[in-house]
């Protein structure tokens, strides 16, 4: 049987503010789940601490609500022990790329099977506002005493480098595209991230829907102003690394890198890295445990009638003296 | 007499001191003896000082003594460091080129040593160099027995015309062992079997080192032919096997149904992960081949938050750790706690604060694995006290993590890490596996994960399972596991979680709460690796016809206040005694028993106990002649 969109959805009052861009991040979640027809219990969403660390509240399927910084190592540890789960881990930009920071990088480095999407915004919001690593150096935001003094972190570029083997950008107001996004990240064969441009309307008053509208820049013989936000593949843009060469690997890695690095009257959105000739971790594991999707952790029988079935007697036997 | 010798080998990390001492215990247990081994070494990787000691008998020992019978040294720092050790009647097997050599020659000595070295031979009028320290050992009355390793080669490379044997140093320690088996007039056919055994993937290695050890133990048999030490004819008691510390727990997880396992290194919890993982293809009887996945994680945070989120999973999960990592766990364990998620955090403990004494051992962690974490919450802290019960003892904090759904902290220790022993062979036949109330299939709709229910805990669905949606947050929840900061629901729910401790102290058996010893007017409570030692303290006072009690107390959080109370009833003196510098279980007793114990035996050096000095500190106690505090210092 199909589910309806609203089978995504948990009766959970949304304690978010009036225009907070994370209602667009949930939506496109929630819609790509039942485009894809994922069975509730299928899927589980991890979600860090902070504003969007409450996501998995308002999803109707598993949700798991972690510690500040941590949402991808309890995520990743689902993931391996059953590998049949869809996984979508979110939280802040604050969550991932400052307090989280190690987790990210380690979990480029091991490609496991799932998605990431981080809320970006430039502040810590439920803290009143504080600068996040992606907020600019010399930027301040509307609570901040003094200008931040911090250059930001690039969270494209780190992904691209830390091994992540799906890289794109969403925009929190471009629902629809960032659905596809969403849908393209799961079915990635790796561990896929998505930064999600998330204005959030209390505490950054740099980076406001207004400004990513492109309503300060004014083209002035038209007379129309033009978003910051434009979609890669609108450009011809391609992401995909298609075979195993180093020249091929190099050129995608570095226009990636050259593109993350756009910001100002010009943002791309889109698919920046697609990668999958690296071995996702499952293959990684499969070289050493050869049945192991077949019968992962979480699938094994480990007792028959309260007694273990484990036969460690060649092990005892090479203790034996 | 029986048959209770200590010999010590020891040398330069990475000169094979420990492949050395595995032979030899190898042979030793092969030949029927029992074993109790323990191995120090330095945060080092090579050249800093390793010893290894080990103590045969042809009785059941569970401990080292002071005592060192019979020494083996390739290097000098061994000689200096250890002569002292070994005792009137005992030998000492040297490398007879090291005779000139001076202190100030060995760099690894550090100077608080030296000093304290260079006083001792002052007083005893020697010069500051082998010579002179051997010479206070042969006044002791120990036999000296000079054997120039290098010849044993050279001889060797020319017997065989193989030039390169004769430059090959790191023979020194096969060398060693075959030279003491040679003196111990043990048979040589099991060395070779062993050397055979353990270079079986380098046949050619094998070759080499069974043409050294037979050289050598010809050598010391013929040359040192007046039997210096005759230990007794033993036979071999079966189903015996020679295990290492971290394997008890490790084959314990195997059997237990432990499948996910991530871990960050550090010393000395690694060993058993990597156990893990070199066994990680399973057999598995009447179904396909199972697995271990073990994942080396970017640190100790990573690891506990892995090990959780394969938990929700419905996959017994466990890490191994040491107190620094254990630390950077704490956050996580609260959410493992307010959450009701099963693992098992084996924490094998060592010296600190800090970094503290990275490589040895200490009992440290007691109150912090008791304490880690802010805010309330059940867990349960469990520890065992040898290899062979941590091997039961881990299906069983399965089971507890399982029926309690609490996250359980099983203690060991550097002390049962590195040591290796013989014990009756692992019985998987009496480790059951019990998931608690883990659902396979949802009958009551809609799912509540932490439904009220009459004894507090409540039916456990798993991520994947069909209708059994649910929800995990770090917050307070309801039911259901969302976010609620509803008064009431903060009362009723705190209730449900903490009212499991009145459930474990009820529900777990008390055999497996306390073990008790023996009651008497002096009796000692302890945990942990310190139970070794107290036994064989106990079992020589014995002898003298004095009797001591001792309860070991392996369930410490909830700590089983009233089963120790009516344990201790008719107890005149409470002695303490742990790996640490403020008696924690003392502190723990206090606090739940509302009396102070008598006496402390503590240690703190990062060197684990032995029975000699605990039978000494017991022996002051009952002669009225003890501080309320002894502590203990013996080992190099």
């Amino acid at each position: 049987m199909a589910l309806k969109l609203s089978d995504y959805k948990t009766e959970v009052h949304n304690d978010w503010c009036p225009g907070c861009g994370d209602f667009g991040i949930v939506n496109a979640i929630q819609m790509a789940l039942a485009e894809m027809n994922i069975p509730r219990h299928k899927a589980a969403i991890f979600s860090g601490i902070g504003c969007s660390g409450k996501t998995s509240h308002f999803i109707n399927t598993f949700g798991i609500h972690t510690l500040h910084g941590r949402v991808l190592t309890f995520a990743q540890g689902a993931a391996i022990s059953n590998p049949e789960m869809t996984i979508v881990a979110a939280g802040g930009d604050g969550d991932g790329l400052g307090i989280g920071a190690g987790h990210f990088v380690a979990a480029g480095r091991r490609n496991i099977n799932m998605t990431y999407i981080i809320f970006n915004n430039g502040v810590y919001g439920l803290t009143k506002g504080q600068a996040s690593p992606t907020l600019r150096l010399g930027e301040k935001t509307k609570s901040l005493p003094s200008p931040n003094t911090n250059y930001n972190v690039n969270p494209i570029g780190l992904a691209v480098a830390s091994g992540f083997t799906f890289v794109a950008r969403g925009y929190s107001y471009d629902v629809r595209h960032l659905k596809d996004l969403i849908i393209a990240a799961i079915k990635h064969k790796g561990l896929s991230f998505l930064d999600v441009l998330q204005p959030c309307p209390t505490y950054n008053d740099i980076n406001t829907r207004d400004w990513y509208a492109g309503t300060d820049i004014t083209d002035e013989s038209a007379k129309e102003t033009h978003s910051r936000i434009y979609k890669l593949e609108d450009t011809g843009y391609d992401p995909i690394v298609h075979y195993e060469e180093e020249a091929e690997i190099n050129q995608k890695l570095s226009q990636a890198l050259i593109k993350s690095l756009e910001w100002g009257t010009k943002i791309p959105t889109g698919i920046f890295y697609k990668n999958e000739i690296i071995t996702p971790y499952a293959e990684r594991l499969m070289d050493k445990i050869p049945n192991y999707l077949e019968n992962p952790p979480a699938k094994q029988k480990i007792s028959s009638n309260g007694k273990p079935i484990t036969d460690v007697s060649k092990i005892l036997d090479s203790l034996q003296v | 007499m029986n048959t209770d010798l200590t010999w010590l080998i020891g040398g330069p990390q990475g000169s094979g001191v420990e492949s050395g001492a595995n032979i030899f215990s190898k042979v030793c247990a092969g030949i029927g003896y029992q074993v109790f081994g323990k191995r120090e070494f330095y945060s080092n990787i090579k050249g800093e000082h390793s010893y290894f000691a080990v103590r045969i008998s042809d009785k059941k020992i569970h401990s080292n003594v002071n005592d060192v019978h019979l020494m083996v040294a390739f290097d000098a720092e061994m000689v200096f460091r250890h002569v002292n050790e070994v005792v009137k009647g005992g030998a000492i097997i040297y490398d007879s080129d090291l005779e000139e050599t001076k202190i100030d020659e060995v760099h690894t000595l550090d100077i608080y040593f030296k000093s304290r070295l260079e006083k001792y031979l002052e007083s005893k009028n020697k010069e500051f160099s082998i010579k002179g320290i051997l010479e206070t050992a042969k006044e002791r009355g120990v036999t000296l027995l000079p054997v120039s390793f290098r010849e044993i080669l050279s001889k060797l490379a020319e017997d065989t015309n193989n030039p390169k044997l004769k430059g090959m140093i790191r023979m020194f320690n096969v060398i060693g062992v075959s030279l003491s088996l040679g003196i111990l007039g043990l048979d040589s056919k099991p060395l070779l079997d062993s050397i055979e055994s353990i270079f079986s993937k380098k046949p050619k290695v094998a070759e080499i080192n069974k043409q050294v050890a037979n050289y050598a133990y010809n050598y010391a048999a013929a040359k040192f032919d007046k039997i210096i030490f005759s230990p007794n004819s033993v036979s071999k008691e079966p189903n015996t096997i020679l295990v290492q510390g971290h394997q008890g727990t490790a084959i314990g997880k195997m059997v237990c149904g432990c499948r996910f396992q991530p871990y960050y290194p550090i010393t000395p919890a690694s060993d058993e992960s990597v156990y893990l993982e070199s066994n990680e293809i399973l057999n598995v009887n009447e179904d396909r081949p199972g697995s271990t996945v073990v994942v080396q994680t970017e640190d100790e945070i990573s690891a506990i938050g892995m090990m959780i989120g394969g938990a929700l999973t419905g996959t017994r999960s466990s890490t191994c750790t040491s107190g620094p990592g254990f630390s950077l766990m704490a956050e996580a364990l609260g959410w493992a706690g307010i959450n009701e998620v099963p693992v098992v955090i084996t924490n094998y403990q060592r010296s600190g604060p800090s970094t503290g004494l990275p490589t040895r051992h200490g009992q440290d962690d007691l109150l912090f694995a008791i304490n880690a974490g802010h805010g309330e919450f059940p867990r349960i802290v469990y520890a065992s006290g040898a290899i062979e019960e941590s091997f039961y003892d881990t299906g069983k904090c399965f089971n507890f993590a399982d029926i309690f759904q609490v996250p359980v902290i099983h203690l060991l220790d550097k002390f049962i890490a590195s040591s290796v022993i013989t014990c009756k062979r692992f019985d998987p036949e009496k480790v059951t596996i019990d998931r608690g109330k883990l659902l396979e299939k949802i009958e009551t709709k809609p799912y509540k994960r932490f439904e009220q229910t009459s004894d507090g805990i409540s039916p456990r669905s798993k991520l994947g399972l069909e209708d059994g949606i649910f929800w995990n947050t770090g917050d307070e929840s309801d039911e259901y596991g969302h976010i609620s900061e509803d008064p009431y629901m903060r009362i009723q729910m705190m209730d449900k979680r903490l009212s499991r401790f009145d459930l474990i102290l009820n529900q777990i058996p008390k055999e497996d709460q306390v073990v008790s010893f023996g009651m008497a007017d002096h009796c000692i409570i302890s945990w942990g690796s310190a139970k070794g030692p107290i036994i064989d303290a106990i079992d020589m006072l014995k002898k003298e016809n004095i009797n001591v009690g001792f309860i070991q107390i392996k369930l410490l959080h909830p700590f089983p206040t009233e089963y120790v109370k009516s344990l201790l009833k008719d107890v005149k003196t409470i002695i303490d005694v742990e790996a640490n510098h403020t008696g924690q279980l003392g502190t723990l007793f206090k606090q739940n028993l509302g009396k102070d114990v008598d006496y402390f035996i503590l240690k703190y050096t990062g060197r684990s106990m032995t029975s000699t000095e605990i039978y000494d500190s017991l022996k002051k106690i009952l002669g009225n002649k003890a501080k309320k505090r002894e502590i203990l210092t013996h080992g190099a």
